[in-house]
C-alpha cells in the first residue's frame, strides 16, 4: 500500500522530466539530425568543421576553460579561509558572498556593461585621477572577467561544503604524525576535497561553455562564442536544424569533459599519496 | 621507578573565560600506564592536547626528556596520538595510512614495508594492507590507528578515549591488548579515558581528575582502596559516602553509631566523610550487626546482589553474593580497616561534585 502511494507520488516528476527534459531533448535530437524538409541529414553536425563554427567553438573551449582555472584559483582560499571560520561569522560571510545571486543574472551583468564601459564608471573614475582608461570592454577579457564574476560563486560553495565536512582530527592525525602545514594541505585536505573541486568545475565550465549573454554583453558582436552561434541560428536566421546540430556537438564536448572530470576523480580517490 | 619523561609545570588553560586547567602539576615517568581519569569536562582531554601539541596553554611549561616544548608544534614533537575516533585517512589504503609518518620522514621503501608488516602484526591485522579505512569495524580501526601511530617509534603514546565507540565486549578484549603492546614496545601510555574500569584494569597510575584540578594520584589499588576525597570515591565505583563525626583516633561515629576504624590524626570531634564500599558492607542477622535496618531493594548483578538497606536514615549500598529479601531485618557490621576516613572538602578545588553514571 504504502510503496504504491510512494510510486504515485513520484508521478509529478515522471510528468515534469517527460514534458521539460526528455521530449525537448527528443526535439533537438529530430531537428540536428534533419533538414528544413524534414530528411535525415548530419550536414548540421558536419557544419561545425566550417571555420565560423570552429573557431567559435575553440573559443569558447579556451574562455571558459580559463575562468575555470581562474575561479578555482580564486575559489579555493577563499573556501578554505570561510572553512576555518567560526560559524557566526562564516555564515555571514557566506550570505554577502551569495547576495548578489539573488539579483536577476542579466542585470548584473548589464552593470558590469555600463561599469567597464569606454566611458562608464570605472574608466571615468580613472581618468579623473589621472590614470590611463581601460580598454576592456568588447575583448576577451571582459567575457572572461563576466564569467568569473557570475559563476564564482558555484565554484566556492561546493569546495567550502566539502572542506567543512573534513574531520580536523584528520588534519590534527597529519601533524601529530609529523607533516607540517604544508605537507598535511597537500596530502590530507587537497586529496579530500577533490570532489568538491569537481563539482565547482562542472557548475562553472558547462554553464560557461555555453553561455551566450555574457558575451553577448560584455564581448560585444565581435567574438562569437558557440553560444551566441546557435543563438543566432534559432534567433536571427530561424535555422532550428542548425542550431540543434550544432548543440547536440556542444552537449558532446560537455559529456566528453564531465568523463575526463570523473576520471581525475577517480585518481585523486585511489592514489592520492 | 624510572625517569621523569614529561613535567608539567603549573600549566593553566581557559576558553572564553572558562578556566579548564588551573595550575596543573604533573609528571609522567618513562614506560609509566598513566591514565587522566574523570568526568566530561574534567579537562583530562585538554592536559592530552596540550601534551600533543595541539593546544598551547595560557600560562605553565611542558618538559618533556628535559627540554621545554610548550611552544614547539606539534609535527616536531617526538609523540604521537590516538584519536578518539580514529582519524584514519579515508583516501588512503590501510598501508598508505600506517606509511603516512614514516614518508613524511623520507624512510626508504624496504624500511616502510617492513614497519607496516611489524606494526600490522603486532595489532593482529595481517594481510589489511590493501583494504580501505570504511571497509574495515570499528575495532579494526582502532588498531590501524594505534599501529600508524606506533610505527614512528614515539616515545610516548597518547590515547584520548581510544575504546569510547566500541561495544563493551571488544572494549575489554582491547584493555587487554593495549597492556600486551604497552609491554612489548616499552613505552610511555598517557591513556584519557571516563571509564574507571578502563583506568583500573590498564594503569600503572591513575590521576583522577575534576573540574580542572588533580583530585588524587596513586596507583589503582591506593585510588580504589584509599579514595582521597568524596569525589575521588564516588567516581572510582559504587560506594557509600556518609557524613560522620570523628569521635577521636580509631572511633568514628556514623549515623549516630560508633564504629571501630584504623584511622589516626584527623583531631576529636571533627566532621568527616566515611567510604564504605558496598562489597565491603556485611549483612548479618539483627541482633549481631553494629547497626541494623531493612532491606528495601535488590537487584541480581551476575557475580553477586545489589541490594539496599535503610538504616539509620540511610540508604547502604551492598554487595552480598547472600540474598536477603525485600523486607528482611539484617544487621550492619564492617571490618575496621574498611572503613575509610576522608577529611571534608576544605577548598573549592575538593568540592566533590555528584556523578552522573
Amino acid at each position: 500500500m504504502k510503496n504504491k502511494f510512494v510510486k504515485w507520488l513520484s508521478l509529478p516528476y515522471a510528468l515534469w522530466s517527460m514534458a521539460f527534459v526528455i521530449i525537448p531533448l527528443l526535439m533537438v535530437f529530430y531537428f540536428g539530425l534533419t533538414d528544413k524538409s524534414g530528411k535525415f541529414t548530419i550536414s548540421n553536425i558536419l557544419s561545425i568543421s566550417l571555420p565560423v563554427h570552429f573557431k567559435s567553438l575553440l573559443i569558447a573551449l579556451l574562455l571558459s576553460l580559463i575562468s575555470t582555472i581562474i575561479c578555482l584559483l580564486l575559489s579555493y582560499p577563499l573556501a578554505m579561509i570561510l572553512s576555518s571560520m567560526n560559524s557566526g561569522n562564516n555564515r555571514l560571510m557566506i550570505l554577502i558572498f551569495v547576495l548578489p545571486m539573488w539579483m536577476n543574472f542579466l542585470l548584473r551583468t548589464l552593470a558590469w556593461q555600463t561599469l567597464l564601459e569606454n566611458e562608464g564608471v570605472i574608466n571615468t573614475i580613472l581618468r579623473a585621477i589621472h590614470l590611463p582608461g581601460l580598454k576592456i570592454i568588447n575583448t576577451p577579457y571582459a567575457i572572461v572577467f563576466g564569467m568569473i564574476y557570475n559563476f564564482l560563486p558555484f565554484m566556492v560553495l561546493p569546495i567550502y561544503n566539502v572542506l567543512c565536512k573534513i574531520d580536523k582530527n584528520l588534519l590534527n592525525a597529519a601533524r601529530d604524525l609529523g607533516a607540517n602545514e604544508i605537507q598535511t594541505f597537500l596530502k590530507v585536505t587537497l586529496p579530500l576535497s577533490v570532489p568538491g573541486i569537481i563539482s565547482g568545475i562542472t557548475m562553472v565550465f558547462v554553464p560557461a561553455l555555453t553561455t551566450f549573454v555574457i558575451s553577448d554583453l560584455l564581448g560585444g558582436s565581435k567574438i562569437l562564442l558557440i553560444g551566441n552561434v546557435i543563438e543566432q541560428e534559432f534567433t536571427l536566421n530561424s535555422n532550428w536544424n542548425l542550431g540543434s546540430g550544432l548543440s547536440i556537438v556542444l552537449m558532446l564536448f560537455i559529456v566528453i569533459s564531465m568523463i575526463i572530470t570523473a576520471i581525475f576523480d577517480k585518481d585523486g580517490e585511489g592514489s592520492a599519496l | 621507578m624510572s625517569n621523569k619523561l614529561i613535567t608539567l609545570e603549573n600549566i593553566s588553560k581557559s576558553y572564553d573565560n572558562h578556566l579548564v586547567l588551573d595550575e596543573m602539576n604533573l609528571y609522567i615517568r618513562e614506560n609509566e600506564f598513566v591514565t587522566l581519569l574523570g568526568p566530561s569536562g574534567c579537562g583530562k582531554t585538554t592536559t592530552l592536547r596540550i601534551i600533543g601539541g595541539f593546544e598551547t596553554p595560557d600560562t605553565g611549561r611542558v618538559v618533556f626528556d628535559g627540554k621545554d616544548i610548550t611552544k614547539l608544534p606539534a609535527y616536531k614533537r617526538q609523540l604521537n596520538t590516538v584519536f578518539q575516533k580514529y582519524a584514519l585517512f579515508t583516501h588512503m589504503n590501510i598501508a598508505e595510512n600506517i606509511a603516512f609518518g614514516l614518508k613524511i620522514k623520507n624512510k626508504s621503501k624496504s624500511y616502510i614495508d617492513d614497519k607496516i608488516k611489524y606494526a600490522l602484526k603486532l595489532v593482529n591485522l595481517e594481510g589489511y594492507e590493501n583494504r580501505m579505512p570504511d571497509s574495515l569495524s570499528g575495532g579494526q580501526q582502532q588498531r590501524i590507528a594505534i599501529a600508524r601511530a606506533i610505527v614512528n617509534e614515539p616515545k610516548v603514546l597518547l590515547l584520548d578515549e581510544p575504546l569510547g565507540a566500541l561495544d563493551l565486549k571488544l572494549r575489554q578484549d582491547m584493555q587487554y591488548e593495549l597492556i600486551r603492546l604497552k609491554n612489548e614496545l616499552g613505552i610511555t601510555f598517557i591513556y584519557v579515558t571516563h571509564d574507571q574500569e578502563e583506568a583500573l584494569t590498564m594503569s600503572d597510575t591513575i590521576v583522577v581528575m575534576n573540574q580542572g584540578y588533580i583530585q588524587q594520584i596513586g596507583t589503582p589499588e591506593m585510588i580504589y582502596n584509599e579514595p582521597e576525597n568524596a569525589f575521588v570515591a564516588d567516581f572510582i565505583g559504587d560506594s557509600n559516602i556518609i557524613d560522620s563525626i570523628m569521635v577521636r583516633d580509631e572511633l568514628v561515629e556514623i549515623l549516630g553509631v560508633k564504629f571501630a576504624c584504623v584511622d589516626k590524626g584527623f583531631g576529636e570531634n571533627v566532621h568527616v566523610d566515611v567510604v564504605i564500599r558496598p562489597e565491603d558492607v556485611e549483612l548479618v542477622k539483627p541482633e549481631e550487626g553494629t547497626i541494623s535496618g531493612e532491606v528495601t531493594h535488590i537487584i541480581f548483578k551476575g557475580v553477586h546482589y545489589e541490594m539496599e538497606v535503610m538504616a539509620n536514615g540511610f540508604e547502604w549500598l551492598v554487595h552480598s553474593t547472600r540474598m536477603y529479601p525485600v523486607g528482611e531485618k539484617v544487621g550492619i557490621k564492617v571490618d575496621p580497616f574498611n572503613i575509610q576516613i576522608m577529611n571534608k572538602p576544605a577548598s573549592e578545588d575538593e568540592e566533590a561534585v555528584q556523578i552522573e553514571e
